[in-house]
C-alpha cells in the first residue's frame, strides 16, 4: 500500500501538522515518522479515531542508529495493527541521546507494559509515566545497555564467575 | 511484595497472606521462569512475574553474524517449532531483498509449518493435561509427536534445531517417499487428536479444572497484544494467515477456530480444531505442490566425467547437454537438478550449486562473492516488519539493514512475551491449583520469550 492511500496519513498530518516529520512506503510497509512531543496523542488518536481503530500495539522496540551518524541516535518504534480495518502502521520517533525519555502509552495499551520495561533495559530510554519501570531480561545489578551499538558484543558481566 | 496483614474481629485471629514462590525451576514450569504469588489461603491475591532466565543476547548475536547465519539463532527461539521461526526470519529478509521463492519451496515451507505447528500444539496440549493428572493423554500426545519428529527429521537432518531455511530457498528438497510417510502419520495423528479429544474434552473433572478459569475479556486480550489461540479463544478470529496471507496460504481452504469464552477450555478447544485445520492443510499442499525433482521422470545419464571429456573432444557434443556429470557428494553436485525448485533464481542471494562452484569462473565468483569476507547478501538500506502465525501467536520479525553483510537490528516479537504479561491477570482470584493449568494454556516458551 502506498502512504498516500493509508486512510491514517492524512489524519496525522491534520492533526499534527510540522510534528509529523516524514511519511513514506518501503516494501509495502507504511511507516510515519513522528516527533517524540506527540507519540502519546497520535497513539490516542490512532487507537480511538472510529476510521482507523488501531487497537493492537503489536510490538514496540527500538533502534540505536549510532553507526548511521545519524542525529537523534535513538529511534522508538510502535508497530500497530488494526483488528477492524486489517491494516498496519508503524510509527518511528526519533529520541536524542542526550535526553533519552519518550512518554509512556501503557495507559493506551496494556502491552505497552513489559515492552517498554524491554526497552529501558536493552536501549536505556525511559518511558516517562510508566508505573514499573525497571529491568525485565537482565537483572538489577547489571551496568550499561546491552543493545546499544556501542556496547561490546563480548563483554561479560555475569552475577558470579569471571568479568571483564 | 508487602504482605497484607487481615484482622478478623469475631475470632480475632489475625492473618498475613502468604508469599510462594513457583520457579524458577519447577516441575511444572515450561522452561525456567519464576512466579511470585501472594496468597490468601489458598486464594492467589496478587502475584508477579519475573521473567529473563534464558536471556542469550539473540538480537546482540544477530547482529554480529551473516543474514544466513541467523538462522541457527532462530531455531533456538520457539524450540518447539522451529521450522516456523526459520520462514518468520527468511521471509523478513526476502521482503527486505524484495525476492520471491519458487512455489515448490514455499508449498514445502508451508508443509513444515503446519507439521510443526500440530507438533508445538501437541506438545502445549499434553504436558498441560499431564499436569491436571491426565497422564494417558499426555503419553498419547508425545507418541504422535514423535510420528511428526520422524517427518522433520527425515527432511530436515534434525530434530529440534532444524536450520532448514535458507534466505531465498530451502537447504534442501523433500526426500523420496515424504508424500506417503507424511499422510501415513498425519492420519494416525488425526486418530489421537480423536482420541484424545474424546478423552479429556467432555471429562467432567477437566472440564470443571478448565472451565471458566483463566477467563479474559476481548477487549482486554486485545489490549495485552494477544494472538494466536489465546486470543481465538476469546471469539476474536485473528490469524496472520487469513489476515495477511503470506506464502501459498491464500490457496489454502481452512478455518479459523475460535472459542467464546476466553477460558482455559476455550483454549484447548481451539488448539485441537487448530491440528485438525493444519493437516487439512498439509494435505492440501501436498496435493497441489509443483512436481520438483523427487518426481522426475527422465532422469538424465550419469556419466564420469573422463567420459563426457572424451565425448566432447571426439566432437560428439549433440547429447552432451542431456548427460549429467557423476560428482563426488561432498561437492553437492548431486543437487544440483533441485536447485531451481527450491531456491531462489537471484545471484546476489543463493549460493550456486557446488559443480558450478568448482566446474566455471562465475560459478566461483558468484560462491565468492557470497562466501568472502567483506562480500555476502547485502539488502538495501532500509527497515521492514514481517509477521507469520506461529503456534502461540503472531511471530514477527523487524529488521533494519544498513546495506551491509549483516543485520543492524533483528527483533523479534515473541507472541508469549506479550502472554505472559498478562499471567498475573489471568491467575489472580484462583486457587493455586489452577495456576498450573491456566499457565500450562499460555504454553509459555522461555527461549522465545527471553531471547
Amino acid at each position: 500500500m502506498e502512504a498516500s492511500e493509508h486512510p491514517a496519513v492524512p489524519k496525522l498530518q491534520q492533526a499534527f501538522g510540522d510534528k509529523i516529520l516524514d511519511v513514506y512506503t518501503f516494501r509495502g510497509d507504511v511507516v510515519v515518522v513522528l516527533d517524540r512531543s506527540v507519540n502519546v496523542e497520535a497513539c490516542q488518536l490512532l487507537r480511538d479515531d472510529p476510521d482507523l481503530l488501531f487497537n493492537f500495539l503489536m510490538d514496540l522496540t527500538a533502534v540505536d542508529y549510532l553507526k548511521f551518524g545519524r542525529e537523534p541516535r535513538f529511534e522508538v518504534v510502535y508497530n500497530l495493527y488494526s483488528l477492524m480495518k486489517n491494516l498496519r502502521l508503524r510509527l518511528r520517533v526519533p529520541v536524542p541521546e542526550e535526553d533519552p525519555v519518550v512518554r509512556t502509552v501503557t495507559h493506551l495499551w496494556k502491552a505497552a507494559d513489559w515492552a517498554e520495561r524491554e526497552v529501558w533495559d536493552m536501549f536505556g530510554i525511559r518511558f516517562e509515566g510508566h508505573p514499573n519501570l525497571k529491568r525485565i531480561l537482565l537483572y538489577e545489578e547489571f551496568e550499561g545497555h546491552p543493545l546499544r551499538k556501542d556496547y561490546p558484543v563480548n563483554k561479560r558481566q555475569p552475577l558470579i564467575g569471571p568479568k571483564n | 511484595m508487602l504482605l497484607d496483614e487481615k484482622y478478623d474481629p469475631d475470632t480475632g485471629i489475625r492473618t498475613q497472606s502468604m508469599m510462594l514462590n513457583m520457579g524458577p525451576s519447577h516441575p511444572a514450569m515450561h522452561g525456567v521462569i519464576r512466579i511470585i504469588l501472594e496468597l490468601d489461603g489458598e486464594t492467589v491475591v496478587n502475584s508477579d512475574v519475573e521473567i529473563g532466565y534464558l536471556h542469550r543476547a539473540f538480537e546482540k548475536e544477530a547482529e554480529t553474524v551473516r543474514w544466513n547465519q541467523v538462522f541457527p539463532y532462530t531455531d533456538r527461539l520457539n524450540y518447539v517449532s522451529p521450522v516456523i521461526n526459520n520462514v518468520a526470519y527468511a521471509l523478513a529478509v526476502e521482503k527486505l531483498l524484495g525476492i520471491d521463492v519458487p512455489e515448490r519451496a514455499k508449498y514445502i515451507r508451508v508443509i513444515m509449518s503446519e507439521i510443526s505447528r500440530i507438533f508445538d500444539h501437541l506438545t502445549c496440549l499434553g504436558p498441560m493435561a499431564m499436569e491436571m493428572g491426565a497422564m494417558t493423554v499426555f503419553l498419547y500426545c508425545m507418541k504422535a509427536r514423535e510420528w511428526l519428529q520422524e517427518l522433520i527429521e527425515d527432511v530436515t537432518g534434525a530434530r529440534l534445531t532444524v536450520s532448514y531455511l535458507r534466505v531465498g530457498g530451502l537447504k534442501s528438497d523433500l526426500p523420496e517417499g515424504f508424500e506417503e510417510k507424511a499422510l501415513d502419520a498425519l492420519r494416525r495423528a488425526e486418530e489421537v487428536i480423536d482420541e484424545i479429544n474424546r478423552l479429556l474434552t467432555r471429562n467432567r473433572i477437566f472440564y470443571d479444572r478448565t472451565k471458566h478459569v483463566g477467563v479474559i475479556s476481548q477487549e482486554e486480550a486485545i489490549s495485552y497484544g494477544f494472538t494466536g489461540p489465546l486470543l481465538r479463544a476469546t471469539g476474536i478470529e485473528y490469524d496472520v494467515r487469513k489476515a495477511h496471507p503470506y506464502l501459498v496460504y491464500d490457496r489454502m481452504e481452512f478455518e479459523v477456530p475460535s472459542g467464546a469464552n476466553g477460558d482455559t477450555y476455550d483454549r484447548w478447544l481451539v488448539r485441537i480444531e487448530e491440528m485438525r485445520q493444519s493437516i487439512r492443510i498439509i494435505r492440501q499442499a501436498i496435493d497441489q505442490m509443483p512436481e520438483g525433482p523427487t518426481h522426475i521422470k527422465d532422469a538424465p545419464e550419469l556419466v564420469p566425467g573422463w567420459l563426457m571429456v572424451d565425448k566432447a573432444k571426439a566432437g560428439e557434443t549433440e547429447d552432451v547437454a542431456r548427460l549429467k556429470v557423476e560428482a563426488d557428494p561432498t561437492l553437492d553436485g548431486s543437487q544440483k537438478d533441485f536447485a531451481p525448485y527450491i531456491k531462489a533464481d537471484d545471484r546476489r542471494v543463493v549460493l550456486p550449486p557446488k559443480e558450478e562452484t568448482y566446474g566455471n569462473i562465475e560459478g566461483l565468483m558468484n560462491h565468492f562473492m557470497l562466501i568472502m569476507h567483506g562480500h555476502g547478501i547485502r539488502p538495501p538500506l532500509g527497515e521492514t516488519y514481517m509477521a507469520v502465525e506461529s503456534p502461540n501467536g503472531e511471530l514477527g520479525f523487524y529488521i533494519v539493514s544498513d546495506g551491509t553483510d549483516r543485520a543492524y537490528r533483528v527483533r523479534v516479537r515473541p507472541p508469549c512475551f506479550y502472554l505472559m504479561q498478562a499471567l498475573p491477570r489471568l491467575i489472580q482470584g484462583h486457587m493455586v491449583a489452577d495456576v498450573i493449568p491456566i499457565f500450562g494454556s499460555i504454553n509459555m516458551i522461555a527461549g522465545e520469550q527471553d531471547r
